[in-house]
């Protein structure tokens, strides 16, 4: 199995005041293809950190995150811009949709900054938004939609690019329970159709009852990591029963 | 990129399209005010060759326009080189001399201006100076007929000192009376026979400029320095760039407000979308390039407005084009050729200058929020607390 991220005696420390608060204390992780893992944890555990250095937003302050073979601490803004934009998928918890858009539009946008022609965009935008389920809703804007179909756009975004990689910041928090059950499935068939493996930083059981992987993070150290067999919600499980 | 940047921009709602109308009312009054101060200086111009300075002057070197003193003794002789050109109507001298008249029991002051009748350098209706009897036809300006209450035909009183300083009167008519944009032919002067002046002075042949048709070349003379149209428009052309260089504090004043509304929703902009920056940046957009797409969204400000202005202002700029600015005051005590109805004349340079200086500006107050954009921790500004 390809090594995605690995993550190698990860220190990250904040200025605050004279001081410095330390977020992680020497982290050592591997994620491979394919793996639909989580970071769990209660707040100020360290999750966000460590999914935005791995998402090359911010920079480890000592060790280091190799991504997809290249390590985010050498990276160069723009070259940490061209991972992102080629092989990153994000999905926040706000969503974050782009408000003066249209569905089809904040689908596309990921597609306009690899410069791909018109008809493989629309192509590939009409595929991703069949795979969430919102073909329906393509002219619509964010604000007409709900919060679960805001987050499959989000989804559609993330995925539309067919990145190798997707971080999940907190993806249910702002969702009902039918619709985060709705999302975690979007998610975990896309995992298992396209091998793309899933980062979630989460704290919500829903979550981790679809979790493969679970990495529990507690005041900036891994306290455990932890293969799932059978993740009680999941439907591919559940089928394989 | 333009796309986006455009959506965002209409997104803003009113707060866009109030900035696009300040900006289109600033645009469309810098091109509007300096298109009308350039068909005044052109007009000006015109006029001023028309009535008064035809190919260029050569003024007896005598002569000071400034110095009433001198006028009387800075005649001389048309010099024998421009003979020829004078027999041919290619030169017209024009003697000027001191006098005062009497209308309705008032004394005033004039400036006697004495021209051949059948010259056709200048658009003065000469003709009339064709003496059909034994009285004195003059002609003048309409603001000095209004000012003297003299009407065509009207006798009025002339006392004038010949060449030996001897006061001498008679009884003039008026033959005729015209009407100019150019008050230096018209205001505190009257025009008559260049030979019943000479005569009437003492002075044959005498002549205190000579007007030169543009069909004839230039002479050097030392006795008669020649004045070329740029030299004897020079005030007025300093007099309009005067009025220019006044005018830019207004349009700087509006400019500025525009540009402060535009620079104050840039910032709210850029506070309010923090999410959406950092989204942008998630999505692998580095930071300069959301740098530049804030300051297009704010450049494109400039670009709405030139749409707007062109819409409501095209209509505008055709209409006085066609129709002219009429003053509603006298204009004739400005001491600039002024016609009562303006016309603005729109150059190229003009528009192309103007827009492109909004664009610049607009696009350097657009930049200067967005500057924030670049020292933002993305991490902070997907959560919304980068600033």
């Amino acid at each position: 199995m390809e090594t995605i991220v690995e993550v190698k005696n990860l220190v990250k420390k904040f200025h605050i005041g004279n001081g410095f608060f330390t977020a992680l204390k020497g982290l050592d992780l591997k994620f491979t293809e394919g793996e639909f893992a989580g970071l769990v944890g209660p707040s100020g555990s360290g999750k966000t950190t460590l999914l935005n250095i791995i998402g090359t937003l911010d920079l480890p302050s000592e060790g280091e995150v190799i991504v997809l073979g290249k390590s985010v601490g050498k990276l160069t803004p723009k070259d940490a811009a061209q991972l992102r934009k080629e092989e990153l998928g994000f999905i926040f918890q706000n969503y974050n949709l782009l408000p003066v858009y249209t569905v089809y539009e904040n689908v596309e946008f990921p597609l306009l900054l690899l410069n791909m022609s018109s008809d493989a965009r629309k192509q590939r935008v009409m595929e991703t938004l069949e795979w969430v389920g919102l073909t329906d809703k393509v002219n619509s804007r964010p604000s007409q939609l709900s919060g679960g179909e805001c987050q499959r756009v989000a989804i559609a975004r993330a995925m539309v690019k067919r990145p190798k990689l997707v971080l999940a910041d907190e993806p249910t928090a702002n969702l009902d329970a039918a619709n985060s059950h709705n999302i975690l499935q979007t998610m975990e068939k896309l995992n298992k159709e396209l091998k793309t493996t899933f980062i979630f930083a989460t704290h919500d059981e829903k979550v981790i009852g679809y979790l493969r992987r679970k990495i529990m993070l507690a005041d900036g150290k891994v306290i455990s990591d932890e293969i799932v067999e059978k993740p009680v919600n999941s439907t591919v499980q559940q089928i394989t029963k | 990129m333009q796309k986006m940047a455009f959506r965002s921009l209409i997104g803003n709602g009113l707060k866009t399209w109030l900035n696009v109308f300040v900006l289109s009312f600033t645009f469309v009054l810098i091109i509007f005010m300096q298109g009308l101060l350039e068909g005044w200086n052109r007009q000006a111009l015109k006029d001023t060759i028309s009535w008064e300075i035809a190919g260029g002057q050569y003024w007896s070197k005598n002569y000071d326009p400034y110095d009433p003193f001198s006028i009387d003794s800075s005649a001389a002789v048309l010099p024998a080189t421009l003979k020829s050109d004078y027999n041919a109507h290619q030169i017209e001298p024009v003697f000027i001399s001191k006098g005062t008249i009497y209308p309705g029991g008032r004394m005033q002051s004039v400036l006697l201006k004495g021209i051949r009748p059948d010259q056709h350098l200048l658009a003065l209706p000469t003709a009339l100076l064709k003496s059909k009897g034994t009285d004195i036809p003059v002609i003048m300006g309409a603001h000095m007929a209004k000012q003297a209450n003299l009407k065509v035909n009207d006798m009025v009183t002339l006392r004038w000192r010949d060449v030996n300083g001897t006061f001498e009167a008679i009884d003039i008519r008026v033959a005729g009376i015209f009407s100019t944009s150019v008050p230096t032919v018209d205001l505190g002067q009257i025009w008559l026979p260049l030979d019943q002046l000479q005569k009437m002075t003492l002075q044959p042949n005498a002549s205190t400029i000579i007007i030169k048709s543009e069909q004839v070349p230039t002479q050097n003379l030392a006795a008669w320095p020649f004045k070329d149209q740029t030299e004897l428009t020079k005030e007025t052309a300093a007099m309009i760039k005067a009025k220019s260089n006044g005018y830019t504090i207004f349009y700087a004043i509006f400019f500025l407000l525009a540009l402060i509304a535009i620079f104050d929703t840039q910032t709210l902009s850029i506070f309010r979308r923090q999410h959406e920056i950092g989204t942008l940046v998630a999505l692998g957009m580095t930071q300069r390039q959301v740098v530049g797409l804030f300051t297009l969204e704010g450049t494109m400000n400039a670009v709405l407005a030139i749409i707007v202005g062109t819409i409501w202002g095209l209509p505008l700029f055709i209409a006085f084009g066609v129709y002219g600015l009429h003053l509603p005051v006298d204009t004739s005590s400005f001491g600039v050729p002024m016609a009562v109805r303006m016309f603005p004349f729109f150059t190229p340079k003009l528009i192309i200058g103007t827009i492109s200086l909004i664009i610049v500006i607009t696009a350097l107050v657009s930049y200067l929020p967005a500057r924030k954009i670049a020292r933002m921790k993305p991490t902070d500004a997907i959560r919304g607390k980068a600033l």
